[in-house]
């Protein structure tokens, strides 16, 4: 465990000198390929999955999101073109926007808050003494750890209306102040998991608590490289702590928010077996966000899997976008010149 | 007040968060497996019961001798070793190749190759559903661990280069040139000297990947319909909407689910912040 990715990493950066080495060049016996052969030679079996098995379907989503494809083209009929038609129905379908609508707000509001919280707890386990923050640091690998499906069903047992621990801690609670919060005392029995809006609550609930572990322990990394002397300084100055974290902390660690806000962007925009589990498969259809909607469409019957794919195709496009800033950053910080 | 007791005061209230954080984050894994060991008067209760009074081990049983869709558990336990371990060996292999080449040699070509690998692993894989299930169908894997598998392997290569060209670029070259030197044929280069340097690495690498395989859900969902095929994700999701009364049982088998997971992930949890936020964390 000692040997961690910083040292790793100090090694990847820095080509220079292997590239100054050149002289020194590996045997080449009598059945050795070529030199300039072998890298290509090794990528081979890894450029055949992606390019068969991710490139391929990506084209192959694109290319159905213009047919129309139902059971008799499953089973093998050649597939007639529709140009535009799945768009179009999708466009004048509420469905659609409301699981856009459902998609994007639940991202905003869970990004938000797993960036928030993931951020504060970061700063929290860089000032904690050491055992503390180890303790801590286990504590919500547990979080993090506990598998996407395992952690919905987890949920929805303590979301559950009868005996639900939820409910129970909300009964709990002194009258006067649920009913000042809520504007009610009573709980018993509350089914949360039947309403969109609850559902959404819920499962941003589950995504925060999964997602912002890693955001910590990213925030804690980057923390632990700034120099202590920046913040000596600024606390010879006088600087509140408010001041320091948005004129030193932020800044310096800004290429970190900016990976980890695109990374979560990314997770949050299409989550799909936490909302499976909590809205209860298929059939809540106002709960649908655009996974959800794409699967139902192309899986249930009869299947409409040119609309899926056109469905599926919205959403890559949008999380492409997205993966665009991100890759930016990484080329700008990452060695892959 | 003195700065003697502010300071007490602030380290109380920070010791004091941390505590709440980490109730927050383990309330629910405590949950499940305390509810997994209570018997079923406490678990169908409106009160509040810490912890099992009475421990119980039905449940577990009940999961394992009656099983869950027809089936007894280790069924899809093993379905599921069978789906994550076979995409661990096929992944380093895959893997390891690629990153050597990347880490190791310049290329033309070979910074397309990375950004090319940055990309396709934010493409959803919700989005090649459904393609991928049409090509899965066709290839005759449908109802098929090894489809599985295949898809598995697509899902988990990129990242899993990514991981590791970052070991491989870590091992001095002159390890190699000496071996050169003294006249050892590439290959054998590659397997006492490389090799032997990377292996942490790779063990690093293959436990994301069996992890993410082990959790793997929504293929696994459409490629198989199959009961006794099912991987224990789908299994679980399967005994939830047909008999989600019984918490007890449900609780059990999410507990055997997550349990692997939790102790792979405590061993290599550094590695996976390093590999996703890359270079914008410098250490």
């Amino acid at each position: 465990m000692a040997n961690t990715s910083t040292i790793a990493r100090d090694g990847g950066s820095s080509p220079v000198p292997a590239r100054g080495r050149r002289g020194t060049k590996p045997p080449r016996g009598s059945r050795g390929l070529p030199e300039g052969v072998v890298p290509y030679a090794l990528l081979i079996p890894g450029l055949v999955v992606i390019a068969g098995l991710l490139l391929y379907p990506l084209y192959q989503m694109v290319v159905m999101s213009f047919q129309d494809v139902g059971l008799r083209q499953i089973r093998g009929v050649p597939a007639k073109s529709v140009g535009f038609d799945n768009y179009l129905k999708l466009f004048e379908s509420e469905l659609f926007w409301t699981s856009l609508r459902n998609t994007v707000v639940f991202a905003v509001v869970t990004v938000a808050c797993t960036l928030g919280l993931g951020t504060l707890v970061g700063l929290l386990l860089n000032k904690l003494g050491r055992k503390m923050s180890t303790f801590l640091v286990i504590g919500i690998m547990a979080a993090w750890a506990t598998p996407a499906i395992a952690s919905a069903i987890i949920w929805r047992w303590l979301f559950d209306a009868e005996s639900g621990v939820i409910n129970w801690a909300l009964n709990a609670l002194p009258d006067w102040l649920s009913n000042l919060l809520f504007g009610r005392a009573d709980w018993t029995g509350e089914p949360w998991l039947n309403d969109p809006v609850t559902i959404y609550l819920v499962l941003i609930l589950v995504v925060v608590w999964a997602g912002f572990p890693f955001i910590a322990v990213s925030v804690l990394a980057g923390l632990r490289s700034i120099a202590a002397e920046l913040y000596e300084a600024a606390k010879v100055d006088g600087a509140s702590a408010w001041r320091i974290f948005w004129k030193i902390t932020f800044p310096l660690l800004k290429p970190v928010f900016s990976v980890l806000t695109v990374l979560s962007v990314i997770w949050d925009f299409k989550v799909f077996t936490q909302l499976f589990v909590l809205a209860g498969g298929t059939s809540n259809r106002d709960a649908f966000n655009l996974s959800l909607y794409a699967f139902t469409q192309a899986f249930s019957s009869p299947p409409k899997m040119g609309l899926g794919a056109a469905i599926a195709v919205v959403l890559t496009l949008i999380l492409l976008i997205i993966t665009f800033f991100y890759v930016r950053q990484i080329v700008k910080t990452e060695d892959v010149r | 007040m003195t700065p003697k007791t502010r300071k007490l005061l602030g380290k109380i209230g920070l010791n004091t968060a941390a505590v709440l954080v980490f109730l927050f984050a383990v309330f629910p894994v405590y949950w499940m497996i305390s509810t997994a060991f209570k018997s079923n008067e406490e678990i169908f209760t409106t009160r509040f019961i810490p912890f099992p009074t009475d421990p119980t081990i039905e449940h577990v049983e009940r999961v394992f001798s009656e099983g869950v869709a027809g089936h007894s558990i280790w069924r899809y336990m093993l379905n599921s070793a069978i789906v994550a371990i076979g995409t661990v060996l096929i992944g380093a292999v895959f893997s390891l190749l690629s990153a050597t080449a990347v880490a190791r040699f310049r290329f033309r070509g070979r910074t397309s190759f990375l950004i090319l690998l940055l990309i396709v692993q934010m493409v959803p894989a919700e989005a090649l559903l459904i393609p991928l299930f049409l090509m899965v169908r066709r290839a005759g894997l449908y109802d098929q661990l090894i489809g599985l598998i295949v898809v598995n392997v697509a899902l988990t290569l990129p990242f899993g280069i990514w991981m590791l060209r970052t070991f491989v670029a870590a091992v001095p070259r002159s390890l190699e040139e000496a071996a050169w030197i003294d006249g050892a044929s590439r290959f054998t280069t590659f397997w006492k000297v490389l090799f032997p340097l990377v292996a942490p690495g790779l063990v690093a690498t293959s436990i994301f990947t069996f992890i993410t395989a082990w959790n793997e859900f929504v293929f696994a969902l459409t490629l198989i319909s199959d009961q006794g095929s099912y991987t224990m994700p789908v299994a679980l999701r399967y005994f939830v909407s047909q008999r989600s009364v019984d918490w007890g049982g449900i609780m059990a088998a999410s507990t055997l689910m997550t349990i692997p997971v939790i102790i792979f992930f405590l061993l290599v949890q550094r590695r996976m912040v390093s590999g996703l936020v890359a270079g914008a964390v410098k250490g």
